[in-house]
């Protein structure tokens, strides 16, 4: 392919994501306003675009590179609290100046609370990752479950952000555009680094890591990176949250929360992006959806669906791993290439 | 001086359930190399069947050393044939399936436990009224029930004939066979499945157990969720001593016990929960074959 015809696709597709994305957001604020979209779907709506955020950012570290992290909630908490705790600081210096509350003042508050929370997560994916690297499996995996708690404990014990309390009063700047616009940006940079030379020093590592550091792949590099950018993209939707729901709690982030994201990225698929979008959609909604079964009375007690909700999600991850290891898509992705080689596939 | 004394006593006596637990995952790990994560959530088991019985029989109104002895023994039972159905159900049909995935399965059903005893339990803490004095000052100023001392006993009992079971028994010998090499053992004519249910059954005991007598002797409140601390914990613990090492685990859940008393009697106190995970990664990080165990260098 010559530079400029690559240029010209490149500026087509953007263009392209550019108009759907303003085209979705127009779509949702038209809906909202009839009323076809009410405050609850809409919220479905934003919950699907953050587990996105944290699915697609887990497979990168657990589906890429074939490392095992479950303390993703961890890094999602860390984002979520500094960000919300920037936000909270830096409010009243933009409301002296009469930038609050207007359109322009909360686009640049979001967007550095989103900067703030996305370098702090970093830097805590920088200190998980590198003393990782001398582990591998369910050591790792431990190890990581161990740093999430302890995230989680110490912002427990920080008074100044409310401790066991919670976290209130978060100014409420997350909107579809915003969100969306970071889904795009994380899915594109997924896209292009798996299909790009650097891509596949990753998928080395995950395949075999011995061969690869043999073939010159420079390994520990490459798995502080992928913690890096995994943890860093936990921490945008972790920010996004923290200025979306308006209130946080250290509750929000314990094991559970890992576990909820790490079934979403197995159920779509270790290393498969478009699994993990796919199935993020689909267990947030289900999950919701679950909310809406009706009591069930047996032997004269209620059971409540939302009690249901956890077991049914237990059991899922079990027959899941006893019948259909690989998940969904494998790590099969679906999308333009795929349709392009069935219809290669029709012609020929 | 005494607050010393105080929290060795308090942290061994605490170290001795951790040990209970240990003994379960080390053993599993050795035999499987699989984290069993469900087993804390067997104590969690343990704790509310001594509940049920307990309160179901008016055990607490004719406390007697025989009651207790019967309501240990069925904690016991139930818990062992809990952790076979658990192997059976969620473990066997993995076991030639990649670590990860069995690591995920062992998730799955610790979740699955944890959220089921929500559901059958419910969600509200439970306790078991109070049967023996709770601890008093004695002469020299310690605080010691008789509680602490039951467990304390009842655990190196049952530590004692782990020990017998492992070292001198058939079953003791083939479960070791098959931690050391699982297909020699099945050559050999060892009946590979058979021990390995009966290791996690040995396991789900002693787990039961330790959740009974924690139940019983201690006024903690029983939740579907009160498993998932303890069983981390003693996870570290077993990492600490050496993971696949009885004495090991024996020796970690001892050394966290003490070690979390003292953090909790200091004034990181309100950082307790932490230390475990911190303890974890310093061992993983600095000598990650534990105290006691070896080192296994991976073949390529």
């Amino acid at each position: 392919m010559s530079v400029g015809r690559f240029w010209l696709l490149r500026g087509i597709s953007l263009f392209a994501a550019a108009g759907s994305l303003l085209a979705a957001n127009a779509l949702i604020a038209w809906l909202r306003a009839t009323g076809w979209v009410d405050d609850y779907t809409y919220r479905v709506i934003m919950l699907c675009g953050i587990n996105i955020l944290l699915a697609v950012s887990l497979n990168f570290i657990n589906g890429i590179t074939g490392q095992f992290s479950i303390g993703h909630a961890g890094f999602q908490g860390v984002g979520a609290y500094t960000s919300a705790a920037f936000t909270l600081a830096s409010i009243r210096w933009f409301q002296e100046r009469g930038l609050a509350g207007t359109s322009l003042g909360d686009q640049i508050l979001l967007a550095s609370a989103i900067v703030v929370g996305a370098v702090s997560a970093a830097l805590a994916g920088l200190l998980v990752g590198i003393p990782s690297l001398r582990l591998r499996g369910d050591y790792l995996a431990i190890a990581t479950l161990g740093f999430g708690e302890i995230i989680r404990v110490t912002i427990l014990n920080i008074e100044a952000v409310g401790g066991a309390r919670g976290l209130k009063d978060i100014p409420i700047l997350t909107n579809f555009l915003w969100l969306y616009l970071v889904v795009f940006l994380l899915l594109a940079l997924s896209r292009n680094l798996l299909v790009s030379v650097q891509g596949l020093g990753f998928l080395a590592v995950r395949d075999d890591e011995i061969v690869a550091e043999a073939l010159g792949v420079n390994t520990t590099r490459l798995k502080v990176i992928a913690f890096v950018l995994g943890a860093c993209f936990a921490g945008i939707a972790g920010s996004l949250y923290a200025h979306f729901d308006g209130y946080l709690n250290p509750d929000n982030f314990r094991l559970e929360q890992s576990i909820i994201i790490l079934t979403m990225v197995v159920l779509g698929g270790q290393g498969s992006v478009t699994g993990s979008v796919l199935s993020a959609i689909l267990l947030t909604v289900v999950l919701e959806w679950l909310r809406f079964l009706p009591t069930i009375t047996l032997g004269g007690r209620a059971f409540t669906p939302s009690e249901l909700r956890m077991v049914f999600f237990s059991l899922m991850l079990i027959l899941l791993m006893l019948w259909r290891p690989k998940g969904l898509l494998g790590q099969k992705e679906f999308g333009w290439m795929v349709l392009r080689q069935y219809w290669r596939l029709l012609r020929t | 001086m005494e607050a010393f004394l105080q929290q060795l006593i308090n942290g061994i006596q605490y170290g001795s359930i951790y040990a209970l637990i240990a003994v379960g995952y080390t053993m599993v790990y050795g035999v499987l190399r699989l984290i069993n994560f469900a087993h804390g959530d067997v104590y969690m088991l343990g704790a509310f069947v001594a509940y049920y019985i307990i309160v179901g029989l008016q055990i607490d109104k004719h406390p007697s050393v025989g009651n207790f002895v019967f309501v240990l023994l069925m904690c016991m039972l139930v818990c062992a044939v809990v952790g076979m159905l658990i192997e059976r159900l969620a473990y066997r049909p993995i076991r030639h399936a990649p670590r990860l995935t069995a690591l995920i399965t062992a998730i799955g059903v610790s979740l699955l436990l944890e959220n089921g005893g929500i559901v059958v339990f419910g969600a509200d803490p439970k306790y078991i009224p109070t049967i023996i004095e709770p601890a008093q000052a004695g002469e020299s100023g310690l605080f010691v029930s008789v509680g602490q001392m039951i467990m304390l006993v009842v655990s190196l009992v049952f530590m004692v004939i782990l020990r017998f079971i492992v070292m001198n028994t058939r079953f003791g010998r083939a479960m070791r066979a098959i931690a050391y090499d699982m297909d020699a053992a099945r050559l050999m004519g060892i009946h590979v499945d058979r021990v390995i249910a009966l290791t996690f059954a040995l396991g789900s005991a002693l787990a039961g157990a330790a959740g009974m007598m924690v139940a019983t002797f201690t006024s903690v409140k029983i939740t579907p969720l009160f498993g998932l601390l303890p069983g981390v914990k003693a996870f570290v613990a077993a990492v600490l001593g050496g993971i696949g090492n009885i004495p090991g685990a024996v020796l970690g859940g001892l050394l966290m016990g003490v070690i979390e008393a003292f953090v909790g009697g200091s004034a990181l106190t309100t950082y307790r929960d932490a230390i475990a995970f911190l303890i974890l990664i310093l061992v993983l990080l600095l000598r990650p074959s534990g105290i006691l165990g070896k080192a296994v260098t991976e073949k390529v």
